[in-house]
């Protein structure tokens, strides 16, 4: 983000007073580097990813002040298997004042995405600048892609800052050192955070193409994150109670099966994906994510799965996340590629 | 015309079964200033778009600097300035940055943008204010900051739909005395569309009136003035001392005279167009008939005229004229074909 900030503030200093470090010629990176860059710098000096910033500073030094002051408990409690998971640890313990940091990005990453997308394109188009920009010898799909990569990039170098931050206060606190299980599972749930909200940036961007109007997307937006957050489990639990025979009367086999094809419905919902995924990567002991019968929990040891095999349970949420983006992305590019640029 | 830099051909466009533009053909030469002149809605921002690949044609083809617009846009991009009608810049950022930012855009080198930014703000005027935030500019400064935007890329062809929107009278002889100048100076090709005929006369070589999606007539202003009084030839109001009925008995008979083409009467005032010089012969046919005339006024066709005949005979229906001349005749089958 450094170089950002200099290039950002360079282009009001002549380009030969500042290093040759930050003087990379535009024209090698093409049209679309030069998207990114701008779009990069109005995200950075935008109020609306200043007050994100906070909100989300806030929350991850809420929940770590709650984590660091409890962690003592925590590992000295011999029962818990993942205590020596001290890192793990500061992400997922909580006194219940406040939720963990997972849990706050359940409803805060939805957030993030939607603000920095909603008005992608027809913010541009109300101003005015979209046609003129698409008057100039640039393809239509670079400047989707420049605004869906750009703000991406953004929240990258966020989510990498407050991981960073969050091993730095660890080892200063308690100065245990870090395991390289919990480095790799530190990263994955930064990927699984980029490509959460990753989902619902490109959801907005589409919905920036399709309607004219900027309130009208940011509403429809925050629409489908209420109706996935708040509507959505209510929904299935009604018809489950309606379509589905009381558990308590079934055999135990078909007890399983309904349970499973109730969380596999519940897993339409992003935030579910999300929540099974980053469930698993932070707590290692977590096995499955549906019901299991004591016939397969028979034997198991308790201890901790490794990085592999969490990784491999998370796979299906993962890959969900990846193609519900990948959806989203397609369709605003269908919808913007052919329509008629007009200001 | 040899090696026309923008050549139209056949080109139509349809929104659902209403056209837009009809079956438009048109080419415009090296080095012209060509006014694209047409009512509020008349399909010139729509051939102006297709020129440049931001909408597709339902049939035929633009070719503009020899690449067909529609398949090979990002080439005539690199060869065309576009300044559209709605001018709007980044507000957060200064005059420069916008204009440094389109200049990397268009493959400016990083050691001559700014440079050659600065140098288009002062070529238009607008030095002084490059590191305001361009929020804070005026209709015309930004207006002015379009065309530095469209000339910063060093295009063949500029085109500007409707440039002098929103201007005061002053700013627009300005603008269009420096989009002239820049044109003479640098060889530009330049079309340029506006509802205005009598602001933007004064700089092009040839126009086109455009209405109902055809072009309705094409040549310098000379020779469109010069067709529209052959073929529309005079009129004269005569204004009598009582009101005339409606229908009135005495138009059949004054149309019986030679060379009278149409009648049509108002109040006190019976208008007759003929295809020559008969005012004695009218008054007197008047005289005769026992009305008391009041006035005669002989009216000449002026070029505010030429954009009344062609405009407003597009927007109202009337189909009065029914012996009208050639040109206007042509104007009014265009009509009904478009409906």
């Amino acid at each position: 983000m450094k170089s950002l900030a200099v290039f950002s503030k360079g282009r009001l200093l002549p380009i030969s007073r500042l290093p040759e470090l930050f003087t990379r010629p535009a024209s090698a990176s093409g049209p679309f580097g030069v998207m990114v860059r701008k779009e990069v710098a109005d995200h950075i000096r935008s109020w609306r990813f200043i007050v994100l910033l906070s909100l989300i500073g806030l929350t991850f030094l809420g929940s770590m002040y709650v984590s660091l002051s409890n962690i003592r408990a925590v590992v000295a409690n011999p029962d818990d298997t993942d205590r020596f998971y001290l890192y793990l640890k500061f992400l997922t313990i909580t006194d219940g004042t406040l939720p963990p940091f997972h849990v706050f990005m359940n409803f805060l990453g939805p957030l993030l995405g939607i603000s920095l997308g909603f008005d992608a394109i027809n913010a541009e188009q109300n101003n005015g600048t979209l046609t003129r920009l698409m008057a100039q010898p640039v393809y239509r799909d670079n400047l989707l892609l420049a605004k869906f990569a750009s703000a991406l990039l953004v929240v990258s170098y966020l989510f990498a800052a407050l991981a960073l931050l969050l091993v730095g206060a660890g080892m200063l606190t308690t100065g245990v050192g870090i395991e390289p299980e919990e480095i790799l599972r530190i990263i994955s749930f930064v990927g699984l955070n980029i490509v959460y909200v990753g989902f619902w940036l490109s959801l907005s961007i589409l919905l920036s193409v399709r309607f004219r109007q900027t309130s009208t997307s940011a509403l429809t937006a925050i629409g489908i994150w209420l109706f996935f957050t708040v509507f959505y489990s209510i929904g299935v639990n009604l018809a489950v109670k309606a379509f589905l025979p009381d558990p308590a009367y079934v055999l135990p086999h078909d007890a399983i099966r309904y349970n499973n094809l109730v969380l596999n419905l519940l897993r339409l919902a992003p935030g579910q994906l999300y929540t099974d995924a980053t469930t698993t990567l932070l707590m290692p002991s977590v096995r499955s994510l549906g019901p299991l019968t004591i016939e397969q929990m028979a034997g198991a040891i308790p201890t901790p799965l490794p990085f592999r095999e969490s990784l491999l349970i998370v796979w299906p949420q993962v890959s969900g996340l990846l193609a519900a983006t990948v959806v989203c992305f397609a369709l605003a590019y269908a919808s913007f590629m052919r329509r008629e640029i007009r200001g | 015309m040899e090696n026309p830099v923008i050549d139209l051909k056949g080109l139509t466009k349809c929104y659902g079964s209403q056209k837009a533009v009809d079956n438009l053909n048109l080419s415009i030469s090296k080095g012209e200033i060509f006014g694209l002149l047409g009512p509020n809605g008349a399909g010139k921002t729509t051939t102006i778009l297709m020129m440049l690949g931001l909408t597709e044609p339902t049939a035929g083809t633009a070719t503009v600097c020899g690449y067909n617009a529609t398949t090979n846009p990002i080439a005539v991009k690199k060869k065309v300035g576009y300044m559209p009608d709605s001018v709007g810049f980044y507000d957060s950022m200064s005059a420069l940055d916008n204009l440094v930012y389109i200049g990397r855009l268009n493959g400016i080198p990083e050691a001559a943008v700014t440079d050659r930014a600065l140098e288009m703000l002062d070529v238009i005027g607008l030095g002084g204010s490059a590191h305001k935030k361009t929020a804070t500019f005026s209709r015309g400064m930004k207006q002015r900051l379009g065309l530095a935007e469209v000339l910063l890329k060093r295009p063949e062809v500029i085109i500007l739909d409707e440039p002098t929107l929103g201007i005061d009278p002053s700013g627009v002889r300005e603008f269009l005395t420096l989009i002239h100048r820049l044109s003479r100076e640098q060889g530009l090709t330049v079309l340029l569309s506006s509802h205005h005929l009598n602001q933007v006369q004064q700089v092009c070589d040839r126009v086109g009136i455009f209405a109902g999606g055809r072009l309705q007539a094409e040549g310098s202003m000379d020779k469109l003035s010069r067709h529209l009084s052959t073929s529309e030839g005079y009129m004269v109001s005569i204004t009598v001392g009582e009101k005339l009925p409606v229908p009135w008995p005495l138009s059949e008979p004054l149309r019986q005279l030679p060379a009278v083409q149409h009648v049509t009467v108002n109040g006190q005032v019976a208008e007759i167009t003929c295809h020559a010089d008969i005012t004695p012969e009218l008054v007197r046919f008047f005289v005769h008939h026992g009305l008391d005339v009041m006035g005669v006024h002989k009216k000449q066709y002026e070029l505010d005229d030429i954009y009344q005949k062609y405009f407003d005979d597009h927007a109202t229906e009337t189909n009065t004229h029914e012996k009208s001349g050639r040109l206007f005749q042509r104007t009014f089958t265009a009509y009904q074909q478009a409906s």
